[in-house]
């Protein structure tokens, strides 16, 4: 890049780019803006008890938001306690123990799974996962752990536990192909050197996990906020229905689900203000789930790159 | 005290074993499902798929048989209105990140643009709605256009920096050393060179929007009729696997699988395309 700027058409041509740059940097700052003054309404009317209200009612006119954030969070949880140890497990194995002719293909496989459409995933969820928990593995749980209040009710399919599944599968790929490039970008002298004083291979994976946790936390965010904001396959698998219930085989509702199903229906202006309100929090919480998480596996891979 | 150490070695050794097979056995589980959509997407969406299905339109409710040429159209103009208005910015952005992004803007128009791509495609979709479907009081494929272009700005942008990178420096120095000032070795040198490459990336991102439902709900919204007007409603693929997978026809459900074959045909398609021409290219610019 030349400092004095002798060509006009060079600088024309940095400037046109970069034009563009500031457009992608912009849109973040733009949907924000346009979605604070879309929900201006529902912001001036019910202030932070949107956040604790209980009641959704288009009728009269009053909605708070709760029931959509409790289902979003719950469904999200389940989904990290499953694919959390899977995860890790997906990338200790490609980082660690498989030969690269085997590592390939399954990493390959793993990041098509990311490919699939989520609107494909809540018609595979409808047609065979549902069936099945109503069927087999619900009516199991409740003979067996139906003491726990997480496991009590009828066997509807449709419901917690179908969503929290359908969300494992869906953030699989993206925690454990992000853990396994935090894994790989750790020196290769501290695994000799574990190996060199006798650890065996699963002592030096364990130095390997301590020394990457923070790149698995990234990791682990950035599937957290996929979980939140996905849309399609929840609402297809949840049952949508906005009540809070302590079991995971009550259908629910989730923050997304409600905005697919409702927001081209709604009629009154502070019903559309209240679902942008929704949709507001949904953005402010995946940015700052994204952020963090970027900010980590950031520093984490710089850090290794410069030693 | 020998016994003693044999049996901690083993104890280690046995530990170890256990922890090899958990971390294989968590790849199987990953793994099945994988093969369990594909496969039953497979068997039903060829026994749904024929003829009739690509060039016939949507029957009546409660009729069967029937197509979705109008979604397939929708679906294509969807994308080429998302193209017209993403890639330029894409691109032209992906230049600049390239050629001129070392410093502390570029850094934080990358990171903004991963950010991006983290952002919910509803919320996408709410923001089209905001800006183009309020102030034209109508739903219309142009809002969805904008939210789909929206959506593939990240993939885009990021693909289109790391293949213009991609580009061997001599290229850029040899252009320089004869004279041609910057911007002209730019557009007639290197972006030829990565034009390969970009196809492929931007082929990825317009896959990715080809699946895209939750921003078409309430943009585009759906149609059961032949529409090729931008300014109106307009069927998709993805509208249309949602609305008969929930609807109680049998043969509306059939429907749902052999759309969803051919959205996933599509994709791995061009997941496949872009793994083989960016294979071994990635790991040179690594080393």
């Amino acid at each position: 890049m030349r400092k004095t700027n002798i060509n006009t058409g060079d600088r024309i041509f940095k400037n046109t780019t970069m034009i563009f740059a500031i457009i992608v940097f912009g849109l973040v700052f733009l949907m924000a803006y346009e979605m604070i003054r879309g929900s201006q309404l529902s912001l001036q009317k019910f202030g932070w008890k949107f956040l604790t209200g209980t009641v959704w009612d288009p009728v009269m006119d009053v909605y708070g938001a709760l029931p959509y954030i409790f289902g979003t969070l719950t469904s999200s949880f389940l989904a990290m306690i499953l694919a959390l140890p899977l995860s890790i497990g997906i990338a200790i194995f490609l980082s660690e123990l498989a030969p690269q002719w085997i590592e390939r293909p399954v990493s390959f496989l793993v990041e098509l799974l990311a490919a699939i459409p989520s609107i494909v995933y809540g018609l595979w969820g409808i047609v065979v996962l549902v069936p099945w928990l109503r069927n087999s593995v619900e009516p199991f749980l409740i003979d067996n752990f139906g003491s726990f209040p997480f496991f009590r009710g009828a066997p509807y399919g449709f419901g917690m536990l179908a969503a929290g599944m359908i969300l494992t599968i869906m953030i699989l790929p993206i925690i454990s192909s992000i853990s396994r490039d935090v894994l790989r970008a750790i020196p290769n002298s501290q695994r000799e050197a574990a190996l060199a004083i006798g650890a065996t291979k699963w002592e030096t994976t364990k130095i390997i996990l301590s020394d990457g946790k923070s790149g698995i936390l990234g990791a682990a965010l950035l599937g957290l906020g996929r979980a939140v904001g996905e849309t399609m396959a929840v609402t297809m698998v949840i049952g949508n229905r906005a009540e809070i219930s302590a079991s995971l085989l009550d259908p629910g509702h989730s923050m997304a689900s409600v905005i697919a199903n409702e927001f081209a229906e709604a009629t009154t202006d502070l019903y559309t203000s209240s679902l942008i309100e929704i949709a507001l929090i949904l953005f402010a919480v995946t940015i700052i789930l994204n952020v963090i998480a970027r900010l980590i596996v950031w520093g984490i891979t710089k850090k290794y790159k410069t030693i | 005290m020998k016994k003693l150490t044999f049996n901690k070695y083993t104890w280690r050794n046995t530990k170890n074993n256990i922890m090899t097979s958990l971390s294989i056995l968590s790849v199987v589980v990953a793994v099945i499902p994988l093969f369990l959509i594909f496969f039953y997407t497979l068997a039903q969406g060829i026994s749904a798929l024929n003829i009739d299905f690509f060039i016939h339109m949507p029957k009546p409710v409660g009729e069967t048989g029937g197509g979705m040429a109008n979604a397939l159209m929708g679906t294509a103009i969807l994308i080429g209105l998302g193209c017209l208005f993403g890639l330029p910015i894409s691109i032209f952005a992906g230049v600049y990140l390239a050629e001129f992004g070392n410093n502390t803007f570029g850094k934080l128009v990358r990171f903004f643009t991963d950010v991006l791509s983290g952002v919910p495609s509803i919320v996408v979709g709410v923001v089209a709605y905001i800006l183009v479907v309020i102030p034209m009081k109508q739903f219309s494929a142009l809002a969805g256009g904008i939210a789909l272009g929206i959506l593939m700005i990240p993939t885009a942008t990021r693909t289109t920096e790391e293949m213009i990178k991609l580009v061997p420096q001599a290229y850029r120095e040899a252009a320089l050393a004869i004279g041609i000032p910057q911007w002209k070795a730019t557009l007639k040198i290197i972006l030829p060179t990565a034009l390969k490459g970009i196809t492929t990336g931007v082929l990825l991102a317009i896959a990715r929007a080809a699946g895209e439902t939750a921003p078409l709900l309430f943009t585009a919204l759906g149609n059961r009729f032949w529409s090729t007007d931008i300014g109106h409603p307009m069927a998709s693929l993805t509208v249309f696997i949602y609305d008969y997978a929930k609807a109680p026809f049998e043969d509306w459900n059939r429907q749902a699988w052999g759309a969803a074959f051919v959205l996933i045909v599509l994709i791995f398609i061009v997941n496949i395309t872009f793994r083989f021409v960016t294979r071994g290219r990635y790991d040179n610019h690594q080393n």
